[in-house]
């Protein structure tokens, strides 16, 4: 019946969408993710065999722009919605290697 | 027991365009300020949007071309979904299904190939920085970087030596700059490697079937000079074989060099850091190139390094090394064949290409006429009476008895000197010809 | 003066007339969101400018504008935490064309947090309600921008719609909502929600206002390449037209009245002349499944930009919808998933498509209810993990095709608004327009206005 995600899957998702997560929303998550999975799962009742996905609905291609510079903000404007920043750089802690 | 090294090469370079990948912000980076050439788009703001620059999808297609890669005549770009700070959407756009050329190579010897998987086309992320600001341990990030366009070109596991990792990456910087879309430059961060090394028992044919290949892959990432990945290469064949010997199995990992500590070490890898879910992105319509677009390419094509190489030693009777660095750039090359072409017929091709290859000519300063001018000047020779060259050959001979005594017992080599003591005596022109067969007629006069 | 109920047509002329000023109409506006805004809440951040730029343009036309479009200096928040304080350094494109055409921001419009949503329930600034009953939700994402049009705050507002995020506000407050065909607008400068269904559009007090304000702001973008310069196609007259009404719409599920009164107001086109045509389409419950999983992997790719350096707070700001809709879609992209669930939906997507394109060789336009029930009363969303999914069924189908489509108000059902939608062919928003406007021309619902 219910596939359901395991707390471990859900924190495996978690981390791959750099969620921080509450212990508490590991378990609603884990029930109301399963319940959205379940429900798509209704797609299967399609036939989609030799049918080509759609990714854009448009229809164009070989959309370009000239190689040509324009103006760029400048640092000030770039960097003022930063929390922090040091010297005209955004500044970010160090927790990866 | 002897392991040969199989090792594959991914390569980025950055294109010389003017402006960058996905926004018109100016693509030079080098030692621009921090954050001066960015817009909402390279800066991932919300509500901002990638329109892809149309040049550098042309050279990438000249390049892929001039990699003998299959083009494909329907292309798109997709997200590379991570997180880090110098990627300012948390995705990269990057070509992961449908790059613009496959299954190309790259002859790097007479009869050795290396196969090119793929030639695609995608963006640079921005500069890290790794400081403390008082007791807080933080990255800086520089996103003029940001948005840069690369092209990344991965090869096939075919290299059995670091010589021919040597070879490929001399040839391949060749060709892009004789394309004029790079100066594909190590130092400056224009051309980047990225080795992957195995090991094998002995015999490994190339190519190698895939159910042959090594059970894993060691990849040496952050390499920022070809001396580097030399070293980092011949490091791991070293701690590889040493492990292997052993009967230990060498972990599928991620390596950097430290030049510090002369090794490679190992780089922390997150759980699930390889899933990156990649997806058609959405905000750039497909590409598609018709028959003819694809054919036109093939005539933008210049001459290359390698065939010029081949040309010039068929036409001109050049030898492989005076080929070889002759066109190590079209300056130089087109600079020889001016020479070549507008010289006396007392001057031949291998002359001009000794000048320019020993002599340490500036071919920026002096034209080909002045070359060759210098050439015909240097030919010429100080004419001297037959009476004077048999009187200063005496003389040569008598101030030099010692010599002449070592020469009639077997030590011929002493004629060098004796020739010098002539040209002493006569001025740098002095025709050598003429006096080592005088001298040597002397000599054999006991 | 109550200019602030006119129409942007009867403002427009107004003005040119002199028969008063920008100052006074914007002023008017103004007064009316102090009178009314603190019940409705439909305005976050407002413009302290305003009045100053209508004294300084004649034609100024005042406009409220949904929160998730960029507006340079004033705050934008997608009505989320984690963009409190948020001062974008530039203009959505949108908002360019509109401000080119003399429109003045009045402010910026609640909607569904990151547009995550079919209520404004969930926007992170507590609800907008409903103009017509304020114990009601006005619908969404777009909710804020489409109480503001219905309570007589804004002569038009600028909304968005990824799946019903302009219909279904219309529909709910008895006002028009046009959704252009994908591609017709910029979406530079509009927070990404799904990237492949979009839309930027108007809502308005009638149809001749939301087509002036959809050729102010369609056109190819160089800043969007998903936008096309396309043309609109020929106009039939209404009595050559033929509408279908698909019986898969008109769904047992759904309110039983509010069948009904789409059901009468179809025949106000059959009197005009139209051929009425019962047609049967794709069962648009897979279209749920479709935008479900296409939107939220798209939405997870596009919320990776919030991580709190550049902008914005910390990604545990996300409220608990958002972070719903990232890990779905996290986990629908995931290795081992990706052709179960993405490619999977982008096929049946393809079905949905073809399903159109073969119905619109038959009939000229598609007409059915726009959301299946009147506006529901506030709390509803609580709980759900698919309330809007699920609530937009009856405009999913065309979003995830990209066709466009409008809302109109065709009745009442309890005192609440009915709307009636309009969907076209790819690029024919002139026909449906046209259809929308003889329907206006013959009825009376689009004057009138809920009682606060």
């Amino acid at each position: 019946m219910s596939q359901g995600l395991t707390k471990a899957e859900v924190q495996h998702v978690a981390q791959l969408a750099n969620l921080p997560l509450k212990e508490e929303e590991v378990v609603d998550f884990s029930q109301k993710l399963s319940e959205t999975i379940d429900y798509v799962k209704r797609l299967n009742e399609v036939k989609t065999t030799a049918v080509a996905p759609t990714y854009q609905t448009g229809g164009t291609q070989n959309r370009f722009r000239e190689d040509e510079i324009t103006p760029s903000l400048p640092p000030t404007e770039a960097l003022k919605n930063a929390e922090r920043q040091y010297n005209n750089f955004f500044v970010a802690p160090d927790v990866w290697d | 027991m002897k392991y040969t090294p199989v090792i594959g090469l991914e390569t980025h370079v950055e294109l010389a365009t003017a402006s960058k990948m996905f926004c018109g912000c100016s693509a030079e980076h080098f030692q621009a300020p921090p954050n001066t050439h960015t817009c909402p788009v390279c800066l991932g703001l919300p509500g901002a949007l990638p329109v892809p620059n149309k040049r550098a999808v042309d050279w990438t297609l000249l390049l892929a071309e001039a990699l003998q890669c299959q083009l494909n005549t329907q292309s798109h770009f997709d997200r590379k979904n991570y997180f880090y700070p110098d990627l300012p959407k948390s995705y990269q756009i990057t070509q992961y299904e449908k790059p613009l050329g496959e299954n190309g190579q790259l002859e790097i010897a007479p009869g050795k190939i290396i196969r090119i998987r793929r030639v695609h086309l995608e963006e640079d992320t921005g500069k890290l920085q790794h400081t403390q600001i008082g007791s807080d341990r933080v990255v800086l990030v520089d996103f003029n970087r940001s948005g840069v366009p690369l092209v990344e070109i991965v090869t096939e596991p075919d290299f059995r030596s670091l010589e021919e990792v040597d070879l490929y990456v001399k040839k391949l910087q060749r060709i892009i700059r004789r394309l004029e879309i790079s100066n594909a430059d190590m130092e400056k961060g224009s051309m980047r490697l990225e080795p992957s090394i195995s090991l094998s028992g002995d015999e490994v044919p190339v190519p190698l079937p895939n159910d042959q290949l090594p059970p894993y892959r060691v990849e040496l990432k952050n390499i920022n000079s070809f001396r580097f990945a030399r070293k980092a290469l011949e490091y791991e064949i070293q701690r590889q074989s040493e492990l292997l010997t052993m009967g230990q199995k060498v972990l599928q990992q991620t390596r950097g060099w430290s030049e510090d500590k002369n090794a490679t070490f190992a780089q922390r890898e997150k759980e699930g850091e390889h899933d990156y879910r990649y997806f058609p992105e959405p905000d750039i319509p497909p590409l598609e190139f018709t028959p003819e677009e694809l054919e036109a390419i093939k005539h933008k094509i210049p001459e290359l390094p390698y065939p010029r190489a081949v040309r010039l030693i068929n036409q001109y009777g050049l030898s492989d090394y005076q080929a070889d660095l002759l066109t190590e750039n079209k300056d130089l090359a087109d600079y020889f064949e001016k020479a070549v072409t507008t010289a006396a017929k007392n001057v031949s091709p291998k002359e001009i290409a000794n000048w320019l290859i020993n002599k340490k000519i500036d071919i920026a300063k002096l034209s080909p006429q002045a070359l060759l001018a210098e050439i015909a000047s240097a030919k010429e020779t100080t004419t001297i009476s037959d009476e004077e060259m048999e009187r200063m050959v005496r003389e040569v001979l008598a101030e030099n008895s010692q010599a002449v005594a070592d020469y009639r017992k077997g030590k011929t080599q002493i004629l060098g000197f004796l020739i010098g003591c002539m040209v002493k005596k006569i001025g740098p022109k002095a025709d050598r010809n003429a006096i080592s067969q005088k001298l040597q007629e002397k000599l054999r006069v006991s | 003066m109550g200019l602030n109920s006119l129409t942007l047509r009867e403002a427009q002329e107004g003005l040119k007339a002199k028969k008063f000023t920008s100052q006074e109409l914007v002023k008017d506006c103004l007064d009316r969101i102090e009178e009314t805004d603190g019940k409705i809440r439909a305005f976050l951040a407002k413009n302290p400018l305003a009045l100053k730029e209508a004294t300084e343009n004649p034609q100024g036309i005042p406009v409220a504008i949904k929160d998730n479009f960029n507006t340079s200096g004033l705050e934008t928040t997608a009505s989320s935490n984690i963009l409190k304080g948020y001062l974008p350094p530039y203009d959505a494109t949108v908002v360019r064309k509109v401000k080119e055409n003399n429109g003045i921001i009045l402010g910026k419009t609640n909607m569904d947090a990151f547009a995550h949503g079919s209520s404004t329930e969930t926007s992170d600034f507590g609800p907008t309600k409903n103009p017509w009953d304020l114990q009601r939700l006005p619908g969404g994402s777009s909710g804020g921008s489409a109480a503001a049009v219905a309570a007589d705050q804004a002569i038009f507002a600028i909304g968005s719609e990824t799946a019903g995020s302009i219909r279904g506000p219309a529909a709910w407050c008895g006002i028009v909502g046009l959704k252009p065909t994908y591609g017709r607008v910029s979406r530079y400068g509009l927070i990404a929600m799904a990237s492949s269904t979009d839309s930027p559009g108007p809502l308005t007090k009638t149809v001749g206002d939301a087509r002036t304000v959809y050729h102010w702001i369609k056109g190819q973008d160089p800043h969007d390449a998903t936008t096309v310069d396309q043309g609109e196609g020929t106009v039939k007259e209404i009595r050559d037209l033929k509408i279908g009404l698909p019986k898969e719409y008109f769904r047992p599920e759904g309110q039983k009245e509010v069948n009904e009164t789409v059901w009468q107001a179809a025949k106000v086109f059959e009197r005009l002349g139209a051929r009425l045509v019962e047609i049967s389409l794709f069962d648009p419950q897979y279209a749920i499944s479709v935008y479900t999983i296409v939107q939220r992997s798209e939405v997870s790719s596009n919320l990776g930009r919030f991580t709190g350096i550049r902008f914005g707070h910390g990604r545990e700001t996300f409220n608990a919808e958002n972070k719903r809709r990232i890990m779905l879609g996290t986990y629908a992209l995931s290795a081992g998933y990706y052709d179960a669930y993405y490619k999977k939906a982008q096929q049946v997507r393809t079905v949905i498509i073809d399903d159109f394109k073969k119905t619109f060789e038959k009939v000229d336009l598609i007409l059915a209810p726009t959301m299946p029930s009147v506006a529901p009363r506030l709390g509803v969303t609580q709980g759900q993990s698919m309330y809007g999914e699920l609530a937009d069924i009856l405009t999913e189908p065309s979003s995830v095709a990209g066709l466009p489509a409008i809302s109109l108000p065709c009745g009442f059902v309890a005192g609440l608004p009915v709307g009636l939608q309009l969907i076209g062919p790819l690029w024919q928003e002139e026909m449906i327009l046209k259809a929308a406007e003889e329907f206006e021309r013959n009825t009376a619902w689009h004057k009138e206005k809920p009682k606060l």
